[in-house]
């Protein structure tokens, strides 16, 4: 088998480079491009908050003019969302799911190549607004009228850009649901797929539930401002509250999109490094779907200030509430997985573990925000800023980079560099917790969030969350240098299996794996699968 | 930052922790180093801290469970010490349990949050009613009525942030934030106002809360009353403070480039006081009034100059 795949890899290799990474249908080389593009705006959007944290490191103005401030932190948001978060995890997607469900490449090859190529575009668009008169979107990343609406023209090529992105997502989207429901190997029923692919076929269905909603809402506020209509204008009998529940009817879906395939991640690499199968395989599945269908019921919990009737603060706290349940199964199963397993610390694990605690303490201040009495006094403050950043930098990006950790060595076919990717691990999560945990604090103390300047109360707990922003930002240089290391100069050979007890079919494959994954679909052995085991 | 100033604040902060304890109680400011929501000046505030700190016991409490279990495992359960993997991956018992227990807890919780909401949704039967409107980037305050009268002769409060402390944020300003004191020697940067809203304490009052442009945010922490200064909408919140005082708060939705720049400054004073006050201000409303009207009836057509 590995064989006949290794002849074909050699002979794919007759592409130019243009060919290669512009024209490319090939899934492993557009997951690469995915991960290289949001890579790329990893240090973009993190240049950003390098800049706002330096203009919070201390009371007064520095450094900028508000207005930019507002500029910086709105940028920050949509370059984190839709250029870091969310196209790593289709990069992972196309890596990873051909591998994991026996396929030759994605169902789609042609889609795969225009969902990625829409979106250096889109960003070309977005970060082109700096230039333009009257400077960037400065309404929040959530693009609240009638504020947004006070912005310059820029804002016309704010929204074609999410337009765009929304389109690339959703193509991306629909070939992983067509490649994992008719490329499975035979044999391979849903029920013995990895996690991950279980993450991702849900997550796909939410994206393109979604987007649309994201798309219809900013195209209201592109007729607000350039058409003359008044869907948000109260002058004229509009809602501004109306976009705020169009906007979260998107925004919270979206926030499962950026947390399920990370869930799907670290239930790949805890069991690999416990040794053990992973503890309640259907449960798992099980409490994704339910957390799918819930964040479809709680947007409003964005929105407790806003003046919902009773019953609607009410129903969105019950409803909210409940998410704690399926996600708590999530973190019991996790720890349960590593009781009495057979750990070892392999840097994939350190991440994994690191997610694990650090996405607990954002879900913690999750339920408290959920209680409406408690969130009227922590809305709109650094706790809201604090818990969203637990989960998206503690959880998202540490299961992403967790992600690079455990399948590079099969992607690039060498050994990472052990020690300093252990020193990126321990960096990283010192530094995170230098960065949020104060936020949390100033948020009780009553700190808005998105403001330049702050009373000298502030000023301590912000110092320290700066010092710990600027040793996170640079932290995350060491992984361009493992990265580059190891797919340019090391000289440790990975073997197929990489790491000692993975299971599942990506690790049947030689490394680095064969430009077309399974050119003939591999023979299902249920003990050769990550969770071959679902009989009881 | 001069040199002088970090000397001054290393030596604030250490003093700054001392006060902590001390002013935790009072906590109308928020202090250097504070770490936790303030227990404020209303019932419903009270209620709130205590609904608060119940749920981050919960949440601590769960998570020594949950990192302890890690924490055990990842001492116990080490290849390197020789542990051998179990191969079970199911235990119908405590995965129901690990299901129903989270529920109770959230509904031990859910309870007394659903009473406080219905609480703060009750603005019946308030004594005062006051007008809040939001502005690029000032607050005004019409008293709208009071003792179940309504009020028409007290001016129109504007409340826009005061004038040493927008002198310090302007950018290269040259002016340190720590050098901006209120009369009793508090720092007040970017918490202070040209003219505070005044209520009357030991009373429910009621805000009616609107904005005129984009959508500000009214709060004071202290009275945990907060709502969305939305436009054309008319939102409301009520509080009884019952202990005089000032209390600060500050815009919580972000209105525009001067979002850092308008505070909220609440003065509650006792009831007497309270009445004097707004006597005076009707009646220096009335004198105001009647000598515009007087100065205007001498005053003779000016010629037109070149």
């Amino acid at each position: 088998m590995s064989s006949t795949a290794q002849a074909i890899h050699h002979e794919e290799h007759h592409q130019s480079f243009f060919e290669r990474w512009f024209m490319s249908t090939n899934h492993k080389d557009i997951g690469t491009l995915y991960l290289l593009f949001s890579f790329l705006m990893l240090f973009v959007g993190g240049s950003f908050a390098m800049l706002i944290r330096a203009e919070l490191f201390e009371p007064g103005m520095q450094l900028m003019q508000p207005y930019f401030f507002n500029e910086l932190t709105s940028m920050h948001g949509l370059v984190m969302i839709f250029g870091v978060i969310m196209p790593s995890f289709v990069g992972l997607a196309n890596w990873m799911i051909p591998m994991q469900i026996g396929a030759p490449d994605m169902a789609l090859p042609r889609l795969n190549n225009l969902s990625f190529w829409i979106l250096p575009f889109a960003f070309i668009l977005l970060l082109s607004t700096f230039f333009m008169p009257g400077g960037a979107p400065a309404a929040g990343w959530t693009m609240y009228p009638p504020l947004v609406l006070q912005g310059g023209e820029s804002i016309a090529f704010m929204i074609f850009a999410i337009h765009l992105m929304g389109i690339s997502s959703i193509l991306g989207s629909i070939n992983i649901i067509a490649t994992i429901l008719n490329l499975r190997a035979p044999g391979l029923d849903l029920l013995k797929m990895p996690m991950f692919c279980w993450s991702w076929l849900i997550t796909s269905f939410l994206v393109i539930a979604v987007m649309p909603v994201l798309a219809g809402a900013v195209t209201m506020m592109l007729f607000d401002r350039f058409f003359g209509t008044n869907f948000f204008n109260a002058g004229a009998g509009g809602d501004p509250v109306m976009y705020q529940h169009v906007f979260w009817f998107f925004g919270h879906p979206e926030v499962y999109i950026m947390i399920l395939p990370a869930f799907g991640i670290i239930s790949e690499i805890v069991p690999t490094f416990a040794r053990k199968p992973l503890f309640g395989y259907k449960a798992m599945v099980y409490a994704i779907a339910c957390i799918a269908f819930l964040s479809f019921i709680v947007w409003s919990h964005h929105m407790f200030t806003v003046g919902l009737p009773l019953g609607a603060e009410v129903f969105f706290m019950f409803s909210t509430m409940l998410i704690a349940v399926p996600t708590g199964v999530k973190i019991f199963n996790w720890v349960t997985t590593m009781w009495k397993g057979s750990l070892s610390f392999e840097t994939p694990m350190l991440w994994a573990i690191g997610f694990i605690v650090l996405f607990s303490i954002g879900g913690f201040s999750g339920v408290m925000m959920a209680l409406v009495p408690a969130d009227f006094q922590y809305y709109g403050t650094y706790f809201i800023v604090a818990h969203f950043h637990y989960v998206l930098v503690g959880g998202a990006l540490f299961s992403i980079i967790g992600a690079v950790y455990y399948w590079l060595p099969k992607w690039s076919g060498h050994m990472y560099s052990t020690f300093w990717s252990k020193l990126h691990f321990w960096s990283s999560v010192i530094s995170v917790n230098v960065l949020f945990f104060p936020q949390q604090f100033l948020g009780f103390a009553g700190m808005p969030r998105r403001i330049p300047d702050y009373n000298v109360a502030f000023a301590d707990w912000n110092m320290v969350s700066s010092i710990g922003g600027f040793w996170f930002g640079a932290s995350q240089l060491i992984l361009v240098g493992v990265v580059v290391h190891c797919v340019f100069f090391s000289k440790a050979k990975a073997t197929s299996r990489v790491w000692e007890h993975a299971y599942g079919l990506e690790w049947t494959l030689p490394s680095p794996a064969p430009h077309h994954s399974f050119t003939v679909p591999p023979v299902i052995d249920d003990s050769q699968l990550a969770h071959g085991d679902v009989s009881h | 930052m001069s040199s002088s100033n970090c000397k001054r604040r290393i030596v604030g902060a250490g003093a700054a922790f001392g006060a902590l304890l001390v002013s935790m109680a009072a906590a109308a400011n928020p202090v250097p180093w504070q770490m936790n929501l303030p227990k404020g000046a209303t019932p419903v505030s009270q209620q709130i801290w205590n609904l608060h700190m119940a749920a981050l016991w919960v949440c601590v409490a769960l998570g020594v469970l949950v990192f302890g279990a890690m924490f055990i495992a990842m001492v116990r359960f080490r290849r390197s010490k020789g542990a051998v993997a179990e191969t079970w991956s199911h235990n119908t018992l405590l995965e129901i349990g690990w299901t129903v227990v989270p529920v109770l807890i959230l509904i031990g919780l859910a309870a007394p949050a659903t009473l406080l909401t219905r609480e703060m949704y009750n603005s019946t039967d308030a004594v005062m009613t006051v007008k809040v409107t939001g502005y690029q980037w000032l607050w005004r305050y019409d008293y709208i009525s009071y003792d179940g009268k309504p009020v028409t002769k007290v001016p129109t409060i504007y409340s826009r942030l005061a004038a040493d402390s927008n002198a310090a944020r302007q950018l290269d300003s040259g002016i340190s934030p720590y050098s901006i004191k209120a009369p009793d020697g508090t720092n007040d940067y970017l918490l202070d106002v040209t003219h505070p809203l005044v209520i009357p304490a030991g009373v429910k009052v009621r805000f009616l809360i609107t904005a005129d442009d984009v959508i500000h945010g009214w709060w004071v922490p202290d009275f945990a009353a907060k709502r969305d200064a939305i436009p054309g909408i008319m939102n409301d919140a009520w509080a009884k403070v019952d202990k005089p005082g000032t209390y600060l708060g500050q815009c919580y939705v972000l209105c525009g480039q001067d979002h850092s720049a308008m505070p909220v400054v609440v003065k509650v004073l006792p009831r007497e006081e309270f009445n004097a006050w707004l006597t005076a201000q009707q009646n220096a409303a009335t004198l105001d009034k009647a000598a515009r009207t007087a100065r205007v009836e001498p005053q003779q057509p000016v010629p037109a100059k070149g």
